[in-house]
């Protein structure tokens, strides 16, 4: 089995990483202040999922993880999007 | 004992990462909740999040997003062998931990001050999807301030444990899965800041 965690991710690219998160963090603010009806919702959601998805890939190190975790995140979120859409199959539709 | 200790680093990770789920399903659970009142009481929702102070927010998403940096930068400096650097980067992000705790403290103050807090007059009088709004804010916050708590707590064991040179380069499973939790917590934050403090 390949042990994939000797991979070392550089203080540049971490730094790199946390300026962008930053940069989004900004964006999102000034987005939520624009008149965009439901969509500045799905705006907030987008960024944040953007952002949550950098912290995963580069900072928790998923990026240079092997297929079985990635899987196993890939699940994770399905199971978390599953519930949340079938509880609103129920709720928009009652 | 002859020295030798069996390690799995992988088995660790994969631990560690299995314990994250139960928890993103955890806060997904309240999220949900989150969602479904605010489909309920859009009006209620929106003068509700008017409340909350978006700098406190923000400043708290700034100091999150640069504990979990340092946090990061520690994992590399320990696989770097840098020990001395991993401790002090630990630190940093421990006090980034107290910073977002005492504004977090100065935030939940306010509320009360203004008779925002579950149970209180204010809420027990006004309308039902206020109070649905608050006490689902005080129960996110707090749990995720809970996480802060214990990921801080952990930090600061590994990174005495790193002093003491029982975490090495060849050997930091806990300092890992420490910032792993920690990352969670930023994370988590990554949602909380816009749904409760912006697009309402």
């Amino acid at each position: 089995m390949i042990d994939s965690r000797h991979h070392i991710v550089s203080y540049t690219k971490l730094t790199t990483v946390w300026l962008v998160l930053l940069a989004l963090t900004g964006l999102t603010i000034w987005v939520s202040r624009l008149d965009l009806g439901a969509y500045r919702v799905w705006g907030a959601l987008a960024i944040a999922s953007l952002k949550g998805g950098l912290v995963i890939a580069f900072f928790m190190h998923m990026k240079y993880e092997g297929k079985l975790l990635r899987w196993m995140l890939f699940v994770a979120l399905l199971t978390l999007a599953i519930f949340i859409g079938f509880t609103f199959f129920d709720v928009l539709y009652r | 004992m002859n020295g030798h200790q069996h390690r799995d680093r992988a088995g660790a990770t994969l631990g560690m990462w299995l314990f994250l789920f139960t928890e993103l399903i955890l806060f997904g659970g309240l999220f949900l909740l989150y969602a479904v009142y605010l489909a309920r009481y859009p009006h209620e929702f929106a003068a509700g999040g008017r409340e909350l102070n978006v700098v406190f927010g923000a400043i708290n998403t700034v100091v999150l997003l640069s504990s979990s940096l340092l946090a990061a930068m520690a994992v590399t400096a320990i696989q770097r062998g840098r020990q001395n650097t991993a401790v002090w980067l630990l630190f940093g992000t421990i006090d980034c931990a107290l910073i977002f705790m005492g504004i977090k403290y100065v935030e939940w103050s306010a509320k009360f001050g203004h008779d925002i807090y579950p149970g209180s007059q204010r809420l027990v009088k006004g309308p039902p999807g206020e109070s649905v709004f608050f006490s689902l804010y005080y129960l996110t916050t707090g749990l995720h301030g809970l996480h802060v708590l214990i990921g801080g707590t952990l930090l600061a064991f590994v990174a005495i444990w790193v002093g003491q040179g029982k975490i090495t380069s060849s050997n930091y499973s806990w300092l890992e899965n420490g910032t792993l939790y920690w990352h969670l917590v930023d994370l988590i934050w990554i949602f909380i800041f816009p749904l409760y403090y912006l697009i309402l």
